[in-house]
């Protein structure tokens, strides 16, 4: 633990990248092998399962301090990190002791409290607060909290790997794909030179994603060296047939197997050998169905009958990485869409995304425009003599999504927001007029620049009106104007409708709150189907 | 509020009716007693000011010569209207300064800021009875303790160690009034390299050194040559220079920040600081907590920061205790 905690005060103590990169190669370098392993886990991004809940967390940091659980609140709200909250409270630790490795504290001190009763996971959490101090406690209470963001990438951590390895960084990103498993051998694969044996049969290719393109598609060049698509608003997923097994990952790297049944029994229609890239949507007579109804599916490991017929959904492929049991991502899209048209056969539940037919630049806004009575987020422009890649390089992939709608709403009541805005008033409410008051119908927490972040930190400081726990209520004053995605009825919320993706657009000080828009101007867009304004 | 209290909130700072005078108005008054030299307790347009003799190069400095100024000697009491006024050690910078004052409602003490920690450039907080303990609270909650001095000192040291080693000049932004001059007392003869002093700092860095305090050496940063690359060297700076065009002449620089603002990891990301060194001259909460068992009060003011949680603790330990705003003191009453 001792090594890794310092890996993560070298990672801490600079914003530098190449610092922090050479800290990364250090820490691979000179690691136990399964230490390394479960750090490659961690700063990847994934976590332990919770073991332990954070109300019992708070009573036992409240028995160990001796202060109230209502201060222990406070501080939390201060310091906006539970696991760092904790840490900071606690009597300090005995730092002069001998402590595991990353691997025994998680796999002998950590995994085990699932098995122990409720007083032995007390005592054996609280005896680990009093024998680690400094970083390694602050990092075992994050591994008990489970997020786990230190200011490193993904990528970074890759980087780090392939240079150990000595391998290019996008086999390592593949390496890590799918089941990939915390262990000594597996870390010693991972940094091994390049074969082609190491990968299971399960394993997905890393995800190619499009850059958002921000200035005309005329900007791209020829549009004959174009394909443009429409950009469908799923979940974007990658289909692997091998051996006569399917298998189905999302770009989260999550085995969504057994999820969606009618999509695996189409698959068994290709032939074997082959991974395509697609886009699972709830789907049905030649349409998609709005994102809401994909939701009821997205939570569901084993869908009943009536889910599976309420809510179909298809797997709508557009790209294909792999033919005949060869990785065809270096071919140009040209080519491997040929693959993929000779890969499938349609059914209802497996379909080949066409691309749309163009042949002038100028005819792209008005099928932009048109996005949103199709159900789809906007369009898809990729170059057709380019290389399936990894992660998000830009130039061959660009999505051009529809404008978002918009609106004006009262801030109303301000939260502090957690890690780099923590003790900050960052999370915000916002309302609408309905007749004579204002109603909440958005929380939002990005968009706005750090000086106007701390300037309206300092206006909510001044101008709270009650407080609710951490939330303050605030006097309507300001004016935002807000963008979203689109909007459904919602019999939850107080407004009757639920906003997706609200974000802060900008600050309108040119408006005072009669101007804010009204919940009926809202309900409006409800009626339309969200279709147009 | 009730006619039977010493002091009150009025223009930013407290009025005490018997004595008709203020402590740290931040609007100008005929009469201020002023704990310490720090912008958000001293400003000028008094007409009188009462400030402990050893703070007052440094109040002067700060506020201007305008009015009358009276030097007071810590623990030697003195009348002002109905009152017997006393200043003591603040422990918080050179002449900072808590109140004790006495009248036929009690005995009422006020903290301007204080710290229990040592701090070679001022004489060391004392405490003093009294019925009403009116006390800082900016760091009033349990996550804020202090480690101690000696081991920051070493963490800075080891910082500029490692910078030396990669040739990066080490950039450390602190208060320029105090903080500054603690660290440079406490590097005084341990210096690994030369000290650069930005302009805002220099002034008071020798207000400090004509009253005979030993500061490490150090050089204005405008002296240095033109392409000089500070590599091996410490340069202190306010943070205000953060992000500012003078930041360009440190290519490469490793970047810290001295507050006790820095014991909370976020607060130290958001300002994007390589570094955080936890070292304050504030009380931390424990400093807290026992400065009121120390002052012996029954009834526990708290002011300067966001009190409420310290008074809700005291309560609980069966104390008196309240959380005044004095900002608000200072909106008139009309306005929103």
């Amino acid at each position: 633990m001792k090594a890794f905690a310092h890996l993560f005060d070298r990672l801490d103590r600079t914003t530098g990248t190449n610092a922090k990169l050479a800290a990364l190669v250090d820490y691979f370098r000179s690691a136990q092998a399964m230490d390394a392993a479960w750090a490659v886990q961690f700063l990847t991004g994934k976590r332990l399962k919770r073991l332990v809940n954070t109300r019992e967390l708070r009573a036992w940091t409240a028995m160990a301090t001796g202060l109230p659980a209502w201060l222990i609140e406070d501080s939390y709200e201060q310091v906006g990190d539970l696991a760092e909250t904790m840490h900071l409270l606690l009597p300090p630790g005995h730092s002069d002791r001998d402590t595991p490795g990353l691997a025994d504290l998680v796999e002998e001190q950590i995994q085990p409290l699932k098995t122990l009763s409720d007083e032995q996971r007390r005592d054996a959490v609280m005896s680990l607060w009093q024998t680690l101090d400094g970083s390694e406690r602050f990092l075992f209470n994050k591994l008990l909290t489970g997020g786990f963001r230190v200011g490193v990438s993904k990528r970074l951590v890759t980087r780090a790997l392939a240079e150990v390895a000595g391998v290019d960084s996008t086999l390592i990103t593949h390496r890590l794909m799918g089941r990939w498993q915390p262990t000594a051998a597996a870390f010693e694969a991972l940094v091994a030179p390049a074969s082609e044996a190491d990968l299971d049969t399960a394993t997905p290719y890393p995800f190619f994603l499009a850059s958002p393109l921000e200035a005309e598609p005329a900007s791209l060049g020829l549009a004959h060296e174009w394909q443009a698509e429409w950009k469908w608003d799923g979940i974007r997923a990658q289909l692997i047939r091998r051996g006569g097994e399917t298998y189905i990952w999302s770009r989260g790297e999550e085995l969504m197997s057994g999820r969606f049944p009618e999509i695996e029994a189409a698959a068994e229609s290709l032939p074997d050998g082959v991974v395509l890239d697609g886009e699972i949507l709830a789907w049905r007579d030649r349409q998609p169905l709005p994102f809401a109804v994909l939701q009821k599916r997205i939570g569901r490991k084993k869908p009943g009958p009536t889910t599976l017929k309420n809510a179909p959904v298809c797997f709508l492929a557009y790209d294909c990485l792999e033919w005949q049991g060869k990785d065809v991502r270096t071919l140009p899209l040209g080519q491997r869409l040929q693959h993929l048209g000779h890969s499938m056969s349609q059914s209802s539940a497996l379909q080949h995304a066409r691309p749309i037919d163009f042949s002038h630049w100028r005819e792209l806004p008005a099928l932009r425009d048109s996005a949103r009575e199709r159900g789809v987020e906007g369009l898809m422009l990729k170059r057709l003599d380019s290389p399936y890649r990894v992660g998000r390089t830009r130039g061959d992939w660009w999505k051009w999504k529809v404008e978002p709608y918009t609106f004006d709403g009262v801030l109303i009541y301000a939260q502090p927001g957690h890690g780099r805005r923590s003790g900050l008033f960052t999370d915000y409410t916002f309302a609408v007029h309905d007749q004579d008051a204002l109603v909440p119908v958005a929380k939002a927490y990005s968009g706005l620049t750090q000086k106007e972040i701390d300037r309206l930190d300092r206006w909510i400081r001044n101008h709270t009106r009650e407080r609710f726990g951490p939330v303050r209520s605030v006097e309507p004053v300001h004016v935002f104007e807000l963008a979203f995605e689109g909007i459904q009825a919602s019999p939850r919320h107080k407004s009757g409708i639920a906003l997706r993706f609200p974000r802060i657009q900008r600050w309108r000080e040119d408006l005072q709150v009669r101007d804010a828009d009204h919940l009926d101007d809202l309900k409006r867009l409800l009626k339309s189907g969200g279709k147009a304004i | 509020m009730a006619s039977n209290h010493v002091l009150v909130p009025d223009a930013g700072g407290l009025y005490c009716p018997a004595g008709d005078f203020w402590i740290d108005p931040l609007r100008a008054v005929p009469r201020a007693v002023v704990t310490h030299a720090h912008a958000d307790h001293a400003r000028s347009g008094a007409g009188q000011y009462f400030s402990a003799r050893e703070g007052l190069p440094v109040l002067t400095h700060r506020v201007g010569t305008t009015g009358e100024f009276n030097p007071v000697e810590y623990g030697e009491p003195f009348r002002l209207g109905q009152t017997r006024v006393t200043l003591f050690p603040a422990g918080h910078i050179l002449g900072s300064a808590t109140v004790r004052v006495e009248s036929e409602h009690g005995t009422w003490g006020v903290s301007g800021d204080f710290k229990r920690a040592p701090d070679p450039t001022c004489t060391p907080f004392q405490p003093f009875t009294c019925d009403v303990w009116l006390s800082e609270c900016t760091f009033g909650l349990p996550v804020y303790r202090w480690p101690p001095t000696e081991q920051v000192v070493g963490e800075i040291l080891d910082w500029w160690h490692g910078c030396i080693e990669a040739k990066r000049p080490a950039v450390l932004f602190c208060y320029a009034l105090g903080k500054a001059q603690r660290l440079l007392a406490e590097l005084a003869g341990r210096a690994p390299g030369p000290i650069w002093l930005h302009g805002a700092m220099q002034p008071l860095t020798d207000c400090y050194r004509e009253q005979g305090l030993v500061l490490a050496d150090t050089r204005p940063v405008s002296a240095a040559a033109k392409g000089y690359r500070f590599g091996q060297d410490l340069i202190l700076a306010p943070p205000s220079a953060a992000g500012s065009p003078w930041m360009r002449r440190f290519p490469k620089h490793s970047s810290g920040f001295i507050s006790g603002w820095m014991r909370i990891r976020g607060h130290r990301r958001r300002r994007g600081y390589d570094r955080g060194f936890v070292l304050s001259d504030h009380a931390d909460w424990p400093g807290l907590i026992d400065t009121v068992a120390d002052m012996q009060a029954q009834r526990v003011i708290t002011i300067h920061g966001n009190g409420e949680a310290l008074a809700g603790f005291l309560r609980e330990q069966g104390l008196q205790a309240e959380s005044w705003n004095l900002r608000t003191s200072l909106q008139t009453p009309s306005s929103p």
